[in-house]
């Protein structure tokens, strides 16, 4: 029987809503799963523990900490529909400009000779600063041409690392300043990676700016329609994934303590798989960072996992890639099931 | 009257203890039916009562709990909407199911394109069999125009053709009409006819009772998911099907008092978009309903969209309590207090993928319930459990996504998003477009209790009863001009048809 909501004593009332389980945690699952498994094989081949060592572990998380912060970012872009393939080249980009700006007084041929033990906010300030332009850029392709967000992003992507190499004429930017190695040792960029996940995942629940991003993803005319600035949203939505790139561009060079424009080469591609294993969909609309977090651990699994069983580097990009194809089989799998049963 | 008599012809599909439920809750409870040779069966029920649910099992889109289907006898299981198809079995979808990057053509026949011997799609044969079908419907439409350039009602045309070439034995019709006007539903009864004569058997789900009359040869009347029964409309009145429906009498229609000298809230003084609308100049007052009547594709949706700043005039000028405007952006509108429910709630309307609640609060955010930055779920909740309450919005729980509402509730979400916004100024293109005949009469009155509090209402419909039922004055386009406004007394169906039509 159907009642109309008037009828109903409260909405929390209804039974059928409460045995469903959280989306995450079939990703969780997968996660789990993944761990034992590893931990079966290493006692087969390698006669270790794969759990049951801290430092692998932490190591583990230290590695996908940046891709982490990446994919905090790129989860939003995803959720608005849209994609963001600048972000590994954004990352070497604000890496390099912050480096420069993060060299101490011993460097010998320093990028500016003048601008040697700096305060440390100013390198991170500087590299923030650089990602959100870039983000901002994307957004302002995206939402004054009308571009597809693919384009728009791919362009900036070669771009942003033109100008990485470009920066330093192709030279490695090395010797920086003790505090701001500090930021990428020990258990900081974990830290960060978290409260960023945290941040994020606050605002999309809890915020209008949560709201309308959902919104912009499930249906962009109809929230036109209902009032959204939907290209003003776009632009904040891009940058805020800029200045996360921009964040995660200064952990990875203070934890390199140096700049390569080399670096970080396809790490977009690891966070928008951290995304859609998490369940973020590529069509919008659907997303949230708790399973970002968990899809993020479950490459770290994976990567460690893989090289706990010294199995070749090659591999490992091969299964990530059938991981990817599978996370986003899974979803379409999911939408097709709702479309069917409405 | 249905002229084929006593509706006694073989059976061709039956339909027995069909139930189906969703996550626990029963939409349909072991329905029967019958649905004979070369005759229509309506369907009616309130919203919600499980009609498209019942066709879509047929049409093997979803499958039952439990039940069967029998096409002339023999046990039908049916576990895609291809397997329907091939069994010869089509339906119209009340949400149209169409391609809009795609021309007309390929809509139509899509991974049925007629191919020469290298397998590539031979166009000429493809642009000839459809004009021919259109030609049948008696539409004019190019069949290499783009779909989504189109406006609604052709593009429900060309879900009708979808289905027609399917030349199936039974097509099953998911309010066909509640996108067109009345030229192109005529068009679609003699079509209707025709396929009967032929021996199809049609199972036809509408919300519009007159039709009925003319049309069906049973009728059956689902409620809360329970079949009630099933007769010929001979033996029924008007009132008998509404009491079957709804289970009680229904108030009339509120008449609109006049207004007097209430100031303009809203006048549009030569208004143009260049290929749309030309010329257009009316006054709005508070208080007052001003209906929009006119063909489909006279240039009334886009004249809404202008007004709202979805579309930027080429000419003239709007003004808001005498003050000329700026209407760039929906923004713009929504701060001038003006509201807007959209006719293609698909398309410009539903968040899918969203809640019911989500999708009822997300216009209000933009004013309410936040602060710093942050939803207050609490009020924004309460605000909206009471608007869905007051709109008698059925869903089980405002959790829900808004895609598992029924067409007609999901019509109700979208006024309630406006309404949530107090606005002065609302407009409302088709506001009861697949709504029932129970709901319809509650947002007539909720329209009148709007108007009478002082909400200047534009409503753009094609029903005549609708626009006669509201109307302090009505304003008939015709091709982008406005024909003519006509005071409340002289505004006689007669009258708006020759206007309209000229
Ligand atoms: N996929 C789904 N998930 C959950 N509930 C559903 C789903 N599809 C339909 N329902 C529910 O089943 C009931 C019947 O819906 P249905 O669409 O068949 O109604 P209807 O009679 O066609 O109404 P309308 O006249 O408004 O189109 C509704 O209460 C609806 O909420
Ligand atoms: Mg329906």
């Amino acid at each position: 029987m159907h009642h109309s909501v008037a009828e109903r004593p409260a909405p929390s009332a209804a039974p059928a809503r409460l045995r469903r389980l959280p989306p995450e945690a079939g990703i969780a699952l997968v996660l789990i799963a993944l761990a034992l498994a590893f931990e079966l094989l290493g006692w087969i081949f390698v006669h270790q523990s794969f759990l049951a060592n801290a430092q692998r572990l932490v190591v583990m998380i230290l590695q996908v900490s940046v891709i982490g912060v990446i994919a905090v970012g790129v989860t939003q872009v995803i959720i608005t529909g849209g994609i963001d393939l600048s972000s590994g080249s954004v990352v070497a980009l604000t890496a390099m400009v912050a480096a420069s700006l993060a060299q101490s007084s011993e460097a010998v041929s320093a990028v500016y000779p003048a601008l040697t033990d700096l305060p440390v906010v100013i390198p991170v300030a500087a590299g923030l600063a650089v990602g959100a332009a870039a983000g901002l850029v994307n957004g302002s392709l995206i939402a004054a041409t009308g571009i597809p967000p693919f384009i728009a992003t791919l362009g900036v992507m070669a771009s942003a690392r033109g100008l990485a190499r470009w920066y330093t004429r192709g030279q490695p930017v090395s010797m920086l300043t003790d505090p701001y190695a500090a930021i990428g040792s020990g258990a900081v960029p974990v830290a960060i990676f978290l409260a960023t996940a945290l941040v994020f995942h606050v605002a999309l629940r809890y915020t209008r700016y949560g709201k309308f991003t959902y919104a912009i993803g499930a249906n962009r005319e109809a929230a036109r329609v209902a009032g959204i600035r939907v290209g003003r949203h776009l632009i904040v939505v891009y940058s805020i994934a800029g200045l996360l790139s921009g964040l995660a561009g200064v952990l990875t060079s203070a934890r390199a303590v140096s700049g390569q424009a080399g670096m970080r080469l396809m790490y977009e591609l690891d966070a928008i798989a951290a995304a859609v294993i998490g369940g973020a969909s590529l069509s919008g609309g659907v997303g949230r960072m708790t399973g970002t977090v968990i899809g993020t651990l479950i490459l770290g699994v994976v990567t460690s996992g893989f090289t706990f069983l010294r199995i070749d580097a090659y591999y490992q990009e091969i299964v990530k890639g059938a991981i990817i194809v599978a996370a986003v089989v899974a979803d379409q799998y999911r939408r097709r099931r709702r479309l069917t049963a409405t | 009257m249905g002229a084929a008599a006593d509706p006694v012809g073989p059976e061709l599909l039956e339909v027995s203890g069909v139930s189906k439920s969703f996550s626990g809750v029963a939409a349909l409870e072991d329905v029967t039916l019958r649905l004979r040779h070369g005759t229509v069966h309506a369907l009616l029920g309130e919203n919600g009562a499980g009609k498209s649910t019942l066709m879509r099992i047929v049409a093997g889109v979803c499958t039952p709990d439990a039940g069967e289907l029998r096409l002339e006898g023999r046990a039908l299981r049916l576990g895609s909407p291809g397997q329907a198809l091939a069994a010869g079995i089509a339906m119209i979808h009340q949400e149209l199911n169409l391609l809009p990057a795609m021309s007309v053509a390929e809509n139509i026949w899509i991974r049925r394109e007629p191919l020469n011997a290298l397998g590539l799609v031979r166009h000429r044969e493809l642009r000839r069999r459809t004009r021919a079908l259109l030609e049948r419907l008696g539409v004019d439409l190019d069949p290499q125009a783009e779909l989504g350039t189109l406006p609604l009602a052709a593009r429900q045309m060309v879900e009708i053709a979808r289905a027609l070439s399917y030349d199936s034995r039974v097509l099953i019709m998911d309010e066909p009409t509640s996108a067109l006007g009345e030229r192109d539903a005529e068009r679609l009864f003699a079509v209707i006819r025709d396929l009967r004569a032929r021996g199809v058997g049609i199972f036809y789900v509408t919300h519009r009772i007159d039709e009925l009359f003319a049309l069906a040869d049973e009728i059956s009347v689902l409620r809360d998911g329970r079949h009630v029964g099933t007769s010929c409309p001979r033996d029924l009145t008007r009132r008998d099907i509404i009491h079957m429906m709804v289970g009680r009498e229904l108030s009339s229609p509120p008449a609109a008092t006049p207004v007097q000298a209430a100031p303009v809230a809203l006048s549009a003084h030569g208004l143009s978009l260049e290929g749309w609308f030309c010329d257009v100049s009316f006054e709005l007052h508070a208080g007052e309903v001003l209906g929009v009547a006119g063909l489909v594709g006279s240039g009334r949706s886009k004249l809404a969209e202008t007004l709202f700043g979805i579309a930027r005039p080429t000419a003239g000028e709007i003004r808001i309590g005498g003050a000329a405007v700026r209407i760039d952006s929906p923004p713009a509108a929504i701060s001038r207090g003006i509201g807007f429910v959209t006719e293609d709630r698909r398309e410009t309307g539903c968040l899918p993928g969203l809640s019911v609640l989500e999708n009822l609060e997300i216009s209000a955010l933009a004013r309410d319930f936040v602060r710093l930055g942050f939803v207050h779920a609490g009020a924004a909740r309460r605000a909206c459990a009471g608007m869905a309450s007051a709109l008698r919005i059925k869903a089980p729980d405002l959790r829900e996504r808004i895609e598992t509402l029924s067409g007609g509730n999901q019509q109700k979400v979208l006024l309630g998003r406006w309404l949530l916004l107090n606005p002065q100024i609302l407009l409302l293109d088709e506001p009861t477009r697949g709504v029932d005949v129970g709901a319809k009469a509650e947002i007539h009155q909720l329209i009148a209790r709007l108007v009478s509090a002082g909400t200047a209402v534009l409503m753009i419909s094609s029903e005549m009863p609708e626009i006669l039922a509201l109307s302090h004055r009505v304003m008939v386009m015709h091709e982008g001009r406005v024909a003519g406004i006509l005071d409340r007394d002289l505004a006689t169906p007669a009258r708006i048809m020759d206007l309209a039509a000229r």
